[in-house]
Parts: C-alpha cells; sequence; structure tokens
C-alpha cells in the first residue's frame, strides 16, 4: 500500500486571518509540503495541474522536478495531468525527462479537466472530453513503448517517423493511472490498458465511489490482465487531525465554512458524514480509512489532501507530522494483515526503484 | 402481480398546501383509473403512489447544486422520480413561472433520466390569468427532459376550489379526473383517449339536457 498526499494548488484566502498568500508564497509552500511528505515516510507526492486562476501549478513536470532533485524516495506523481487539452506528445517527453532525472521515481494520472474555458484556451472543445482522452492516451501510450512512430487522429497533426525523446528509462514507460468520479469510459479506458484507476472519492458517497471501483475491476478482469481482486486502484480522502476530535472540529470549522469548495453549503457535520472528509482524532482517520477498504476491496493507493481550504503552511506541515507519525504507520500494518495473497501491494514500481529498494 | 410505480412531485411550500391538495387529488385519480384498468383486463396490479414533498428537502436540494452530490434522502426522492412508472409534478406560480425550488429539483435530475416518461403537469395560483404556464413554462421544461406530457394540465386557482367553470372552462374535477385518464392512459401503455367526438359538419353536439 502507497500513502501520499496529493494538491490542488489553489491560492485560498486563511478565512480567520483573511490573509491570502501570493503565488510565490504557495509554490513555496508547495515545496515544502512535498519535502515533508518525504521527511515523515510517506510514499507519493502529486501535483494537480490548472490553467487558471486561483490556482498556481500549470507546469507540473517543472515543480516535480524540482522536488525530485530534493528528495530521495518520494513518488512523483499528478493529480492530474490533463490528457484532454496537453499535447500528448509533449506528456510523452516532459515526463520522460522527469523520469530520467527522478531515477524512476515518477507515475502520472490523466485526467480530463472540468473547466469550460480551459478547453477553447488550448484550441479545444470540452464536448469532446472523452473521444480527446481516449485518443491523446493511446498515443501517449504508443509514444512511451514504439521508438518511431506513425499515426494519424482526429484531434492532433499526424506524425510521421517520429521518435519521442528521450525514451523512457531503461524502456519502461511511467505507470498510469486513470481518474475519473463519474464518467464510466475512463474507468473502461484504465481497465482495456490494465492501467490504475483512481476515483477521487473526496466529494462523493462511498456509494458511488464503490461503483466506479467494482466496474473497474469487473472490466479489468475482463480484458485479462488479472483478477478483479488484482486490479491497480487508488482512492483520494482530506482529513485534520488533532489530538482531540472536538479540538479538530472547532480549528476547523471556519476553514470549512468558508472554503470555496465546501463552504456555503452543508454543515461540517453533514459533510464528514456523507463524504470521505475526516475531522477528528488520528484514530478516527485510522478507522474510516480502513473502511474505505471494506467499500472498495484491497487497494493500492490512498491519497490525502491536506492543504486544503486555505489552511497556513504551519498547520499543514504539522499536518503531515501526525499523518506520518500516527496514522500512516498503523494503516500500513493494517493493510499488509488484511491484504490476500496474490493482490498487488502497491501500484507497478519502476524497476530501477525496485533495485534501490532492494539494495537498502 | 405489476407493480406501478405512481410518484408525485409536490413544490408547495406552506402546510397544508394546495399545491399538495391538487398532487394528491391528481394521484387518487390516476390511481383509481390505474386500478379500473386493471380490473378491465383482469390484471393483477399493484398501485404504489408516493408523494416527494420538496419543502422537506429544500436545505439537501441547495446542497447538492453546491456539493453535487445528494444527501440521501434527496438521492432517495431522485432515485424514486427517475424510477416511475409515472410521475405528477405539480408547482405553485411564482413570477409568472415554476417556482425555484421546483426548477432546482429538475435541475439536479439527469438530462435523460426523464426520457419517455409519462408525465403529468399541475400547478395552482392565486388567480386563473397565470394558467398557461404550464403550456409556456412547465411543457417546455419537460419537453426539453423529453418527457411524455399529457395533453391535459391542470391548473388550480383559488377560485377553482369553489368553482363550477364556465363555458369554456371544465371544473377542476373534470379536468383533474381526464388528466388522471390520460395519464393512467400512457403509464399502461394506452393512448390519452379520444376528444370529444365532432360531427362532419363541424358541430359539437351539446350535453342533452333530459
Amino acid at each position: 500500500m502507497q500513502f501520499g498526499i496529493f494538491t490542488v494548488g489553489d491560492v485560498t484566502t486563511d478565512p480567520t486571518t483573511g490573509r491570502t498568500p501570493t503565488e510565490h508564497e504557495r509554490i513555496k509552500a508547495t515545496v515544502a509540503i512535498a519535502l515533508k511528505a518525504e521527511e515523515v515516510g510517506l510514499d507519493v507526492f502529486a501535483t494537480g495541474e490548472h490553467h487558471n486562476p486561483p490556482f498556481v501549478p500549470s507546469s507540473p513536470t517543472t515543480l516535480l522536478g524540482h522536488i525530485a532533485a530534493r528528495t530521495e524516495n518520494l513518488i512523483l506523481s499528478t493529480s492530474t495531468t490533463l490528457i484532454t487539452t496537453n499535447d500528448p506528445v509533449k506528456i510523452a517527453e516532459d515526463y520522460a525527462v522527469l523520469q530520467h532525472l527522478a531515477e524512476g521515481r515518477v507515475d502520472l494520472m490523466m485526467g480530463r479537466g472540468n473547466t469550460g474555458p480551459v478547453y477553447p484556451w488550448f484550441g479545444k472543445d470540452i464536448r469532446h472530453g472523452i473521444p480527446l482522452a481516449i485518443e491523446n492516451y493511446a498515443l501517449l501510450h504508443k509514444l512511451w513503448r514504439e521508438d518511431v512512430v506513425d499515426w494519424e487522429g482526429k484531434f492532433r497533426t499526424p506524425l510521421q517517423s517520429f521518435t519521442a525523446t528521450p525514451r523512457p528509462l531503461d524502456g519502461v514507460p511511467p505507470f498510469v493511472w486513470h481518474g475519473s468520479i463519474r464518467s464510466t469510459e475512463i474507468a473502461e479506458q484504465a481497465a482495456y490498458y490494465g492501467d490504475g484507476f483512481f476515483h477521487n472519492n473526496i466529494f462523493w458517497p462511498m456509494s458511488h465511489t464503490r461503483k466506479m471501483v467494482e466496474l473497474y475491476r469487473e472490466r479489468y478482469a475482463h480484458y485479462g490482465h488479472g483478477t478483479p481482486e488484482q486490479a491497480i486502484v487508488g482512492l483520494g480522502g482530506q482529513v485534520f487531525m488533532r489530538k482531540n476530535s472536538q479540538d479538530a472540529i472547532a480549528e476547523f470549522r471556519p476553514y470549512f465554512d468558508n472554503a470555496p469548495v465546501y463552504g456555503h453549503g452543508p454543515s461540517l457535520e453533514d459533510f464528514t458524514e456523507q463524504t470521505p472528509l475526516t475531522v477528528g482524532s488520528p484514530q478516527e482517520v485510522i478507522e474510516r480509512t480502513l473502511g474505505f477498504r471494506e467499500a472498495v476491496g484491497d487497494y493500492q493507493r490512498q491519497l490525502f489532501l491536506m492543504d486544503h481550504a486555505g489552511l497556513p503552511l504551519q498547520t499543514v506541515l504539522e499536518q503531515l507530522d501526525i499523518l506520518g507519525e500516527e496514522v500512516v504507520p498503523v494503516l500500513r500494518k493494517e493493510f499488509a494483515r488484511l491484504r490476500p495473497a496474490g493482490v498487488p501491494e502497491t501500484a507497478p514500481l519502476h524497476p530501477a526503484v525496485t533495485a534501490r529498494t532492494k539494495e537498502a | 402481480m405489476r407493480t406501478l410505480k405512481l410518484v408525485a412531485v409536490s413544490a408547495g411550500l406552506s402546510v397544508p398546501s394546495s399545491t399538495r391538495l391538487l398532487a394528491d387529488r391528481l394521484a387518487q385519480s390516476v390511481r383509481s383509473r390505474l386500478v379500473e384498468r386493471a380490473d378491465e383486463r383482469a390484471t393483477d396490479t399493484d398501485v404504489q403512489v408516493r408523494v416527494v414533498e420538496l419543502r422537506e428537502l429544500a436545505v439537501q436540494i441547495a446542497n447538492h447544486l453546491v456539493t453535487g452530490f445528494p444527501a440521501p434522502a434527496l438521492g432517495e426522492a431522485i432515485e424514486a422520480v427517475t424510477e416511475a412508472d409515472g410521475l405528477i409534478a405539480v408547482t405553485p406560480v411564482f413570477t409568472a413561472s415554476y417556482s425555484g425550488l421546483f426548477k432546482s429539483f429538475f435541475d439536479l435530475i439527469e438530462p435523460d433520466a426523464l426520457a419517455g416518461k409519462p408525465v403529468l403537469i399541475a400547478a395552482t395560483g392565486g388567480t386563473a390569468r397565470h394558467s398557461l404556464v404550464l403550456e409556456h413554462a412547465l411543457r417546455p421544461l419537460f419537453a426539453y427532459l423529453r418527457a411524455l406530457v399529457v395533453p391535459t394540465a391542470v391548473y388550480a386557482a383559488s377560485e377553482d376550489w369553489g368553482g363550477t367553470g364556465d363555458a369554456l372552462t371544465d371544473t377542476l374535477p373534470v379536468r383533474i379526473e381526464r388528466a388522471g385518464g390520460e395519464l393512467a392512459g400512457l403509464m399502461t401503455g394506452g393512448g390519452v383517449g379520444a376528444g370529444r367526438a365532432v360531427e362532419a359538419d363541424g358541430l359539437v353536439p351539446a350535453a342533452r339536457i333530459a
């Protein structure tokens, strides 16, 4: 089981102080958060990709390359890489370079993006979201596996005798996840390729997450990649913890009530009941996360959203300490104890990473 | 045993509410016509009637708009509506149209979920002057959703609750019966029934005096 964090990269005002970080501060804070993730023993750091304010991560490989240079073990990933509006050729190249620099500590998650205007800004149309995701990924998959590519599709200039450079590290492309919340086509796509399926369930009831994961598992087996239980599943989650539940609730409530993504709708209590948001003690987070396993079966990656709702950097770093020291060690033990033989422990790692782990 | 599910959505806000009253009257009418039809055909049919009061779901509807997912009770109401064999949709007239709560609820239903579903539309208002809201607002809404809306839409103005109709308008009970028969017809695979017989020369036969 891999545990990690994912960031959206939003610049959000701290509602308790009224202070909004600058873009520069947010980017530096993101790096500090990633370094902390490694320090407290987490496995994965993933960044979102956005091309509109109030978000800063428009250039994920620049950010991840910088973090790669300052970490040893952390797997660098995305949440998500826009497979619709990015040129698949550029994705193939950017992430291959990152893979070389990070000695294989790279995987990525494909996503479509749900902001209408971003598509036309990149010459695309949101109504073609699914066909773009299907066609672009088919090309990306090929570019990483075939040295010389002849290709023609609907959405991009054809390629004749094209070689994406550099080639993936040791000829092994990064592992790919496909992230989707509602689109069954994407679960189908992940299953078809035998790739991972990530359900970012942070705003969804578990009943919905279960249905999407079940569909992916069934189709994964249908395409002959293994049993449904062997399919590679990842989930999101978001937490805020203090030693005592009541302290966690009191401290987080003003953030919840005012955050652009949470606020002005259901109460904190309703929201925590209906979605994975857990505000309470480390023990409550442990129990909730083990509950995810009950819902979707043994899975391979759990990513937490920690830098949400305008929390200041210092608080996020404290949260990561609690996550790394009190929550993840227990979860690792429990997930390992419960996982049946034959179910993969993690998403496939790059051989370069596996080799280094063996040496160590 | 065949089970027919009839769901009435009422967007009335007061308690008691004339919108709810109209929804209940319509549901009763549809139910008795369904039972009659079942008896005629000697089929064993169970009619389940459920009324969804949007007032009770008002906060959950607003929350769903904000969060993108329904709280349990709302999720269950949406499921009942999308799985119904027939739907009755009743709204008070607010500011020359359906109420915002009524529209917000239907905004949360997947665009294809009501395609082909038999629907009876109805509305209440203080004055009969708003009755075309049914034709100019509700019917296009359900046409967009590709629902099958019965020809008779029932509008109940305050005066209708004690009215006797006039030369051009049937009384409320007659309209309720006609609309109920039409919805029952569509729910059981029949048509909506023929209109009044018209003679070859275009004269409508008058009701017999004796």
